[in-house]
């Protein structure tokens, strides 16, 4: 059953690669095992993290390298990620507005994602969409992270090569790429560059480029029209020459030691918090708290009991209704 | 990462240009908790359901005012029908007279939504639908 799906996806199934990123998303415990034997069918391609402020034209920029890379005759992969509203849990996911022309191109796989709470820029279900989509044969995968402020920095640790975008006019134009997120580009986009104010960001950038950057590749600032794909090509160049630095350096497989460890922790806190839940669902925690709060012990105590006590029951593949004390 | 969300693709076939109605719908939508896919005007159904398939779509909404709904609606349940795809509810909106409405329903539109509708209907509409 499991091997009737990868199979169907390494065959090019875009109904199978869509319908397991569902379960990805909404049941993990049964994409599990599908994923373990998909994984034999991934690491061929290369991942592109397109990140910046909202509205700065991620999608657009998206849409105009896709239709390059389809000249060149590779395959793409979009992953398309939105912010799930933290009060409702809905989302708007719009960014396929952007990309209309490339929805017929069977080259082409887009999906549209949203955080559903997921903190970092991407969704937790982004990581096993690489390789989805990877083992559905697409040669670039293309991740448009959600608009960033400032923390939203996890696509460092999924893409090869990270273009970050900016755009002219946004008030204080360099608080905006300021601290965390400006050590994650390996490539400085001005786009919108047809507005006042790009000359001025351009050179702030370059300045502070000039003081931070302390690697062997300093990060080209380009500037773009993505509406009027002015750039675009001149971008590939650059997302081209990154790649071999990346693989010449050695630094493509050292991200790619970065991402396995990054995917480790997000599964173990993920499988974690799983457990966890059972506990509080087999009403054991009350048991707990009714004794902390009887001061028939301390919380300190309790929670080093509990853990040795859960991770014995994980190794055991269950977790029992009591507590040996 | 756990637990199930309606999905909709709210589209606009063809080259009618209100998109209010389209607009106010897949806000509910997503206030309602509904994660809600916006492709823009002027779809051809063929992008409707190629859409629909890579999104893994629980819903297509269609939405059309301009009278072309009589040949654009039917055109997209064929598309699904080639495609074997039957776990897909599609319903409609916009400017749709009552009398088109059985014709539409006869090919598969399960609900149709014409204007002065409470967005809540559409919600309550698509929870039952959707299970
Ligand atoms: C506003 C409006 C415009 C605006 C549109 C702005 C915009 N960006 O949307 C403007 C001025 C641009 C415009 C232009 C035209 N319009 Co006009 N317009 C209207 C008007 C007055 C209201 C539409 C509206 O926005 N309603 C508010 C929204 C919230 O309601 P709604 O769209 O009906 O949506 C509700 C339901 O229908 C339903 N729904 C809608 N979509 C969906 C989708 C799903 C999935 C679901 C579940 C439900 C659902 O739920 C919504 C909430 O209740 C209608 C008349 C009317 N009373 O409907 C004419 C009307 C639609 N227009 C009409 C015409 C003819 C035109 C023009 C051709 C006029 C011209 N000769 O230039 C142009 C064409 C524009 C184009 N490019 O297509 C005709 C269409 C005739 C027909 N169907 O045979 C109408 C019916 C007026 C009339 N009585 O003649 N129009
Ligand atoms: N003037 C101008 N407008 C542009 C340019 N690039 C994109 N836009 C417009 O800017 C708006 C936002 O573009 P998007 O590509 O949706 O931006 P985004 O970063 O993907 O936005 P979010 O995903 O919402 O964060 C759209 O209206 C685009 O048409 C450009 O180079 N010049
Ligand atoms: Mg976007």
């Amino acid at each position: 059953m499991e091997m009737e799906i990868v199979e169907k996806i390494t065959n090019g199934d875009r109904r199978a690669a869509a319908k397991l990123i569902t379960l990805v998303e909404n049941n993990f415990n049964q994409a599990r095992e599908i994923l373990k034997k998909l994984y034999n069918y991934t690491g061929n391609a290369l991942v592109i993290g397109i990140t910046g402020p909202p509205g700065s034209g991620k999608s657009t920029v998206t849409d105009k390298i896709t239709k390059i890379l389809r000249e060149q005759g590779k395959t793409v992969g979009i992953i398309a990620i939105d912010p799930t509203s933290p009060f409702t849990g809905g989302a708007l996911l719009g960014d396929r507005i952007r990309m209309q022309d490339l929805s017929l191109d069977k080259g082409v796989f887009i999906r549209s994602m949203s955080t559903r709470g997921h903190l970092g820029g991407l969704s937790q279900a982004t990581q096993a969409t690489v390789k989805i989509l990877d083992a559905l044969g697409k040669d670039i995968i293309i991740i448009e992270t959600v608009g960033v402020g400032q923390s939203e920095v996890d696509i460092v640790k999924v893409a090869d090569t990270v273009v970050l975008i900016s755009m002219p006019g946004m008030g204080d134009d360099v608080q905006i790429i300021k601290a965390g997120i400006m050590e994650i580009g390996d490539i400085f986009v001005i786009n919108k560059a047809d507005k006042e104010g790009c000359e001025r960001l351009t050179t702030e950038v370059e300045m502070m480029l000039d003081l931070n950057h302390n690697s062997r590749w300093r990060p080209p600032v380009l500037k773009t029209i993505a509406t009027d794909n002015v750039g675009i090509k001149k971008l590939l160049e650059e997302i081209d020459r990154h790649i071999k630095y990346l693989k010449e350096s050695g630094e493509l497989e050292q991200r790619r030691r970065e991402s396995a460890k990054k995917e480790i922790f997000d599964l173990i806190q993920g499988q974690w918090k799983e457990i966890l839940s059972t506990f509080v669902d087999n009403g054991f925690l009350n048991k707990i708290v009714n004794k902390i709060v009887k001061r028939e012990e301390d919380p300190y105590t309790a929670v080093e009991k509990l853990s040795s006590v859960l991770v014995h029951s994980y190794t055991q593949g269950d977790i029992k209704n009591d507590r040996k004390d | 990462m756990e637990g199930k969300k309606i999905r909709v693709l709210i589209a606009k076939p063809g080259l009618d240009g209100h998109d209010r109605g389209a607009k106010v719908v897949a806000r509910a939508l997503r206030d309602a908790g509904m994660e809600v896919i916006y492709t823009g005007l002027r779809q051809t159904p063929e992008q409707i359901v190629e859409t629909a398939i890579q999104e893994d779509v629980d819903v297509i909404g269609l939405s059309i005012l301009s009278g072309a709904h009589t040949h654009l609606f039917p055109k997209v349940m064929e598309l699904l029908k080639e495609n074997n795809i039957e776990d897909i509810v599609v319903i409609g909106g916009g400017v749709i007279p009552e009398e088109d409405i059985p014709e539409l329903k006869k090919v598969g539109i399960e609900g149709i939504f014409t204007p002065g509708t409470d967005t809540h209907d559409i919600i309550k509409f698509i929870r039952e639908k959707v299970k």
